[in-house]
């Protein structure tokens, strides 16, 4: 039986438990009983969760905060695929409409060797962070900045950089790569600050550090699967990897010739 | 007691360069790296004056309860941020976004403030222009502009429908800079769960790691609390779920006065609530009404019909109709009122008669989808992923919901509370919005506070303070973490039937129901009377599993949910001393005879700020009086 604007469906879900980042781990079943297909996929967890926690059972723990699709916390592998597989969609405001009665649902956290379990659905996400403390800025201060409207930047051009800059940094590229690679987060920001001119002066900077970055946070590399778009919720495209590898390539070359220099705080001789 | 908020005196239009140059102490370059800040909350406001403190030399440690600063709450802000450009030639000036700004608030907030927050608006864009926000632009380059409710002006910046996280992942880059440097220590998933004042003034938090479950105290110079707003203390609102009142209530309880609580926004372009199961409601952008028009049948017997088949003589654009010269741009507090009203007159649409629409036909019409899809592609699908329903064909549903709180903590000018050395920005502070605030203002405030006030008004204090006058082993952060580890171990053990949603819920619609977009003595009164009961159960009876020392979300919402019951209590008490309606605070008993709001200047033009006496105690009510020298206390009107 489908689901219908009235049915409730009752689903069974399979969830990864681990009670902390160096125990071992294991699936359990359990039971959602009464859900309709208004309920979102997390208010689903809160329902079944109630029940663990009035029968005495530890709730399942997951990430999650703004539930509107926007603040990138939530983060479940849904039968393999990040976020449940719902074209940009984040698990948050996956609904359960796209889900029939008897369904079994596996939960799995984001698994990728540079974040870490730690506990059942929640992964530490904190590499994601330094790839961006290591050069995913413009390296301005606060105040003595020009005018707004004295950097014109083209209609196209802006579009560009907000069509990268739409990453949620909610690591769902990560967990289907897999390489457990994190070039489409990187790429996004590299592309963004690129394509500004605002960000072009450290551009080749940028790139090389967040390139180091990736490689010491324990990212792995692109190999053109493409799945990181495939499970991107904002569509954030795979030309912003084409576009970092350029930018690294632009980078080597002018520092090949001598007129940059990739080391920040090395002055051009 | 008075209070007195120390704002300049002398010409406004030179009141904060005076101040800053005349009044504000500095600190030596090479003395700022001796001071240590701590920063408490990651949203605008936090993120914004973190990198600011360290770039100018300060250490600084920040506090988030996420797992990255980059998903505080100010992400989820969509339509805009203003400033006072005047770019689109209409206009527009410092002044008129104070004044716009002073009357959206209903004349309830200090005039000082609210110039300085006009006058460094400009900042602000130029401050996220350089960072590489990309801010919509037009084909010639420049920045464009749009309108929001409460202005005649096109002030508004915006990245299409996501200012919010634009402007946060900005502040949230120049702040990762500076962990990158070492120059700021940055701690997530720690929530802040005590504040620790010795000799009077404010010196160290006591947090929780919520990994680890280690409860520990951090010493610094001064304290930051960027920690937003308080309106999940109603069911539902539009906050996160991890949005609570209680690192300021917790800093209320240390003596920080909290200044009118009553005072909260509800939005009136929500997704209506489907289901009692539902988490939270969604807001759609207000800047939806600069193409949408708002109505609802005429007649009663329409409201279950399909929107297309009610024929246009048969509808009611009651916006339009009640306030011709703001139309579907009238501000926040009136537009809800408004939907409220023709909802309790059962004209209201969707289920259980909760909604009112908002239609785009007239603008797809005249511009097309595709200008349409352009402006607010991500909200319409939003809304589809939500409803289920395609907002180009058939006209959206909406409702107001709780969304932002003007009250907060009492701060003077200087953003400091009466704690010395305790300093609260934005929307934790009460200062600039009044009662009410106008759209795209919050974005405005937190990157003020944070960028431009903070910088100059946390130096003149730390001049004048000896750095490192506390050590952690001072007996009073000792007694922080005992307290912070007995509640945590009382919550524990109590092992009762309830659980911690379903007491959140009990007080949430109870706050709703009775405290929410209209108040009445009667409401409060009996809402005064339920709460002590529900508080004292919720003590004896919540259920608490697990333990302390490890990552455990239901310990952590069961703090949230403690602070939240003890704080309806003051949120009702001010409600009541009220005796007025004013922006988002309406009395039943102060209303004109067309509804509209009846405020009382001559008894309440002053802001209430509350001092803690105990649990279960009388708060005791200390006044600012409010000195309006810069405009004419006049009748809000939008007609």
């Amino acid at each position: 039986m489908s689901a219908t604007e009235h049915g409730t469906m009752n689903l069974k879900l399979i969830v990864w438990r681990q009670s902390g980042p160096d125990k071992p781990g294991r699936f359990e079943t359990y039971d959602a009983k009464n859900i309709t297909p208004h309920h979102s996929f997390l208010e689903m967890l809160d329902v079944v969760n109630e029940d663990l926690i009035k029968a005495g059972k530890d709730p399942i723990a997951f990430d999650h905060d703004c539930r509107e699709g926007i603040c990138g916390a939530c983060s479940a592998v849904v039968n393999g695929v990040p976020h449940g597989g719902q074209e940009r969609t984040t698990l948050c405001q996956l609904h359960m409409r796209k889900f029939k009665d008897g369904d079994a649902i596996y939960l799995e956290p984001w698994r990728a060797r540079a974040f870490p379990i730690l506990r059942d659905l929640i992964v530490d996400r904190t590499a994601l962070d330094r790839l961006v403390q290591a050069a995913g800025f413009v390296s301005c201060h606060t105040g003595g900045v020009a005018d707004g409207n004295a950097i014109l930047i083209g209609k196209p051009e802006a579009d560009y950089a907000m069509d990268a800059a739409e990453c949620i940094g909610c690591g769902a590229c990560v967990a289907a790569c897999p390489n457990g690679a994190a070039m489409l987060f990187a790429g996004a920001k590299v592309a963004q600050l690129a394509e500004l001119p605002q960000g072009q002066v450290e551009a080749p900077q940028r790139v090389a550090a967040m390139v180091k970055a990736m490689s010491d946070n324990d990212f792995g590399n692109c190999t053109n699967h493409y799945e990181c778009e495939g499970a991107c919720p904002k569509g954030v495209k795979v030309k912003f990897i084409a576009r970092l590898n350029r930018e690294f390539t632009k980078a080597l070359f002018q520092e090949t010739l001598g007129t940059i220099s990739t080391n920040r705080g090395t002055s051009k001789e | 007691m008075i209070l007195d908020g120390k704002a300049p005196t002398g010409k406004i239009q030179d009141s904060w360069d005076d101040h800053r140059f005349a009044s504000l102490k500095l600190v030596n370059p090479a003395n700022k790296r001796k001071y240590k800040v701590l920063v408490v909350g990651t949203g605008l406001a936090g993120a914004s004056a973190a990198a600011t403190l360290a770039e100018l030399g300060y250490q600084v440690e920040a506090f988030c309860y996420q797992d990255s600063p980059r998903r505080a709450h100010s992400i989820a802000a969509q339509g805009g941020i203003n400033a006072a450009k005047a770019y689109p030639n209409d206009g527009d000036s410092i002044y008129r976004l104070f004044y716009d700004t002073i009357k959206g608030g209903d004349f309830r907030a200090r005039e000082a403030d609210v110039w300085r927050l006009a006058q460094v608006s400009n900042n602000i864009i130029d401050q996220c222009v350089a960072q590489g926000v990309p801010f919509a632009r037009d084909y010639a380059g420049y920045l464009d502009n749009r309108s929001f409710g409460g202005a005649q002006v096109s002030r508004t910046f915006y990245a299409r429908g996501q200012t919010g996280q634009q402007l946060l992942l900005g502040a949230y880059s120049a702040l990762s800079r500076q962990i990158g440097l070492g120059t700021v220590k940055m701690f997530p998933r720690t929530e802040m769960l005590d504040l620790v004042v010795v000799d009077g003034e404010a010196k160290a938090i006591t947090v929780r790691d919520l990994v680890t479950g280690e409860v520990r105290t951090h010493v610094g110079d001064a304290v930051v609390l960027a920690t937003g707003g308080y309106v999940n203390v109603f069911y539902l609102s539009t906050n996160a779920m991890g949005c609570s009142v209680t690192a300021i209530w917790k800093a209320h309880k240390k003596g920080a006065y909290l200044a009118n609580p009553c005072y909260t926004q509800i939005h009136p372009t929500c997704i209506p609530q489907a289901g009692d199961y539902q988490s939270k409601l969604t807001l759609m952008s207000e800047s939806l009404r600069n193409d949408g028009r708002i109505w609802v049948p005429k007649k009663k017997e329409d409201c279950g019909k399909a929107p297309g088949d009610i024929p246009e003589a048969d509808r009611d654009y009651y916006l339009e109709r009640k306030y011709p010269s703001y139309g579907n741009l009238a501000p926040r507090d009136i537009a809800s009122r408004a939907a409220k009203e023709q909802c309790d007159e059962g004209r209201g649409v969707g289920p259980g008669g909760r909604g009112v629409y908002l239609d785009f036909s007239a603008s797809i019409e005249r511009l097309g989808e595709g200008t349409i899809r352009e402006r607010y592609g991500n909200l319409f699908e939003m809304y589809e992923r939500i409803t289920d329903e395609n907002a180009y064909k058939r006209p959206m549903r909406i409702y107001p919901a709780p969304h932002y709180s003007m009250g907060g903590l009492w701060v003077d000018y200087n953003l400091q509370s009466n704690i010395p050395g305790l300093f609260v920005l934005g929307e934790a502070n009460f200062s600039v919005h009044g009662a009410n605030r106008l759209g795209a203002s919050a974005l405005m405030q937190g990157l003020a506070d944070g960028y431009f006030v903070i910088p100059y008004t946390i130096a003149n204090y730390l001049a004048q303070t000896k750095p490192g006058k506390v050590t952690a082993d001072d007996p009073e952060c000792r007694k922080s973490i005992a307290d912070v580890q007995a509640e945590r171990k009382q919550l524990l053990g109590i092992n009762g039937k309830k659980t911690v949603s379903e007491f959140m819920r009990e007080v949430g619609v109870l706050m709703w129901n009775n405290v929410g977009m209209a108040r009445s003595q009667q409401s409060l009164t009996d809402t005064l009377q339920k709460l002590p009961g529900i508080r004292e159960e919720f003590w004896q009876n919540v259920k608490v599993s697990g333990s302390g020392d490890e990552l455990n979300q239901q310990l952590e919402n069961a703090g949230r949910t403690a602070d939240f019951i003890e704080f309806a209590e003051l949120l009702c008490r001010d409600a009541l001393h009220r005796e007025e309606s004013c922006g988002g605070h309406f009395r039943v008993e102060h209303q004109y005879p067309d509804g509209e709001a009846m405020r009382d200047d001559a008894n309440f033009t002053y802001s209430a700020a509350w001092q803690w006496k105990g649990t279960g105690q009388t708060p005791e009510l200390h006044k600012e009086p409010l000195k309006f020298d810069n405009v004419h206390l006049a009748v809000r009107s939008y007609k």
